[in-house]
């Protein structure tokens, strides 16, 4: 029984594996007071990605690092900059990795035509059937 | 024509395979290198992280001779790791700058207390703000730094024991 009771002293430590000494960054989970401001920063913070976590949007991370992105996304766009700026200062930064956001780039270009292709080809599929179907 | 089409499902299946096969085999690279390497350090003015070194700014590190700027913080395990190894540097003749991330100066001076004290300078950094600056994406990292202030060269991850002579030969090359 004490054994037990040890063991489960054991399981409410506090895990040694911390990521920060600090409080979150001021504006990391707080709201932009200018609602408009608020839905900007949130769109962009939902399509950059989390350094830490790296499958997560910041928007979506309990990581540190990422608390400090949004606080700092929210204080820059507070102060007047445009959401597309403050993209492609973390891109300069980090590549177009970290914006989950397709770009124009070369080696998206089959992506951006892929819609097209597929429905060329369908239509093309529909078309044989619809002759073959007159003929019957 | 049409006898061969028959075989596009099968050979677009086994390019699928392909594809998920070396996907899956070809070993993870989940690190983010920095795209300042070969641009100068981006400006920036940091207070004082530990109570006996000064604050870090960048203008003070493109001092014609090249050094490096290590991006630690008390609360990070390898942090400690690294730290003879960057020790083995200074005693090289290395000078080594460093910023503290998300950190508080009582927790910075245990550290240095605890672990030794190989920098010149350190910035305290607690908003990650210069960090995101300098392209870096966690702790520790470590810049080499040429004497006119250019980013020359970024180490992810603690410096092991047998990373030392490679960090001194690209010190070198950044003369």
């Amino acid at each position: 029984m004490k054994l037990i009771l040890a063991f489960l002293c054991a399981l409410l430590t506090v895990p040694a594996m911390a990521q920060t000494a600090l409080p979150p960054a001021p504006w990391a989970d707080r709201q932009i007071p200018d609602p408009a401001q608020e839905r900007k920063a949130k769109a962009l913070m939902e399509t950059i990605r989390c350094l830490t976590c790296q499958s997560q949007s910041i928007a979506d991370s309990g990581a540190s690092m990422a608390g400090d992105m949004r606080s700092q996304i929210r204080e820059r766009i507070m102060a007047g900059e445009r959401p597309e700026a403050i993209r492609s200062w973390l891109i300069a930064r980090y590549g177009d990795w970290v914006s989950y956001e397709p770009t124009a780039a070369p080696i998206l270009w089959p992506l951006w035509a892929a819609p097209i292709l597929l429905l060329g080809l369908g239509l093309l599929l529909l078309r044989g059937r619809i002759k073959r179907r007159k003929r019957a | 024509m049409r006898k061969l089409l028959i075989w596009l499902p099968l050979v677009l299946f086994l390019g699928f395979v392909g594809l998920f096969a070396s996907g899956l085999f070809k070993p993870d690279d989940r690190v983010i290198h920095s795209r300042l390497v070969g641009h100068p350090l981006p400006s920036f003015t940091l207070p004082a992280a530990a109570s006996d070194r000064p604050a870090l700014a960048s203008g003070q590190m493109a001092t014609g001779k090249p050094r490096l700027l290590n991006i630690f913080a008390s609360w990070c395990v390898p942090c400690a790791a690294e730290a003879p190894q960057l020790m083995a540097l200074k005693q090289a003749g290395v000078e080594i700058d460093a910023i503290a991330i998300r950190d508080a100066r009582p927790d910075v001076d245990g550290f240095l207390q605890r672990y030794g004290n190989p920098y010149a300078r350190i910035g305290l950094d607690a908003r990650s703000a210069v960090q995101m600056a300098l392209g870096s994406s966690g702790v520790p990292e470590t810049f080499v730094i040429d004497g006119k202030g250019r980013i020359a060269y970024q180490h992810i991850g603690d410096i092991r024991a047998d990373d030392v002579p490679m960090i001194l030969n690209r010190l070198k090359d950044a003369q």
